[in-house]
């Protein structure tokens, strides 16, 4: 379904990231596994994808710093000869009611959650503008939809995501390249996992479907998007969380 | 020099551009001569960039405009 097309996976060394890896390398393709911090895990990550008999290797850069992406997207054209699918993934948290956020826990998140979906977006446009056709899907969160106490700077952060997948998608219509989003619901993570129980529990009565998603499914809607399938589709977002938001 | 930049850069144009060479005057205007919209242009000084090995700042790329900037440009870096 993937076959012969590459893609850049960033923050894919677990969670979310690592499911749509693991999956767009299941589908042919080959994969870059972006990560900041855990070399290792992103590397037995890349191993995972060889398994399928594609190309993958890891590689370190920070989306929040523009050298880093740079370098980045440099060493994955080198390596592939060209980037199909650009997965923007990374991103981290810092929860706090807004009382309590610090001045640097607003920017930490939004630089990698925004910002480094801009980073990555501009880097690897480049490259899918001379191709003329290329696929961006960037992961947000139902919170960017819909708010979530406690969590300010993410759901600004996912709610700039949205905004700027119309934008992209927009911009680079004309040639061929499709932007898109998905917004996951709760899902199954380390990230959800910090939650606690009684969120948790208070959770899954707002979720139809009654049950955390898994990360897996998050990466079905994500190579489906990333694929010749959603050719006619662009700027839209795809929610993914067991019906907790119905448009 | 001069004449030779001109005349690879007219290259480029007439290519992306799908335009006559015999059109692309050194005066002539990327979007008000040359039919090309902003994206164009953007995709223009990319491969301008690639062709003669150098890279043009977003500032420089903001004030291109015709031919004569693009080679006054390039002209001005060698």
């Amino acid at each position: 379904m993937l076959k012969g097309k590459t893609a850049l996976v960033t923050g894919a060394s677990r969670g979310i990231g690592k499911a749509i890896a693991l999956e767009l390398a299941s589908s042919g393709a080959d994969v870059a596994i972006n990560y900041s911090g855990s070399a290792q895990k992103a590397e037995e990550v890349a191993a995972a994808c060889r398994d399928q008999g594609v190309k993958a290797f890891s590689v370190q850069a920070d989306v929040a710093v523009e050298e880093d992406v740079k370098a980045m997207i440099k060493e994955v054209t080198e390596q592939f000869g060209q980037l199909d699918i650009l997965i923007n993934n990374a991103g981290i948290t810092r929860d706090n009611l807004l009382m309590r956020m610090k001045e640097d826990d607003w920017d930490a998140v939004l630089d990698t959650n925004l910002k480094g979906v801009y980073h990555c977006a501009k880097g690897a446009s480049r490259q899918m503008m001379k191709q003329r056709s290329g696929k961006i899907v960037n992961v947000s969160s139902v919170v960017g939809v819909m708010g979530n106490a406690g969590q300010a700077n993410y759901s600004a952060a996912k709610a700039g995501v949205l905004g700027l997948t119309k934008s992209l998608a927009k911009e680079f219509a004309p040639r061929n390249i499709q932007v898109n989003a998905v917004a996951p619901g709760f899902i199954e993570t380390e990230m959800t996992e910090e939650m606690g129980e009684t969120t948790q529990e208070s959770l899954l009565q707002n979720i139809p479907l009654g049950r955390l998603g898994e990360a897996a499914e998050v990466a079905r809607a994500v190579r489906f998007l990333a694929s010749a399938d959603a050719d006619y589709i662009t700027g839209q977002t795809l929610q993914i969380d067991g019906g907790m938001i119905m448009h | 020099m001069a004449e030779n930049t001109l005349e690879r850069v007219k290259k480029i144009v007439a290519e992306r551009l799908d335009v006559e060479e015999s059109d692309i005057t050194r005066e002539a205007s990327f979007k008000d001569d040359l039919g090309a919209d902003s994206l164009d242009v953007v995709e223009l000084v990319m491969e301008l960039e690639d062709e003669f090995d150098l890279e043009i700042s977003d500032e420089e790329a903001e004030k291109i405009v015709s031919v004569a900037d693009v080679v006054n440009y390039i002209d001005g870096q060698q």
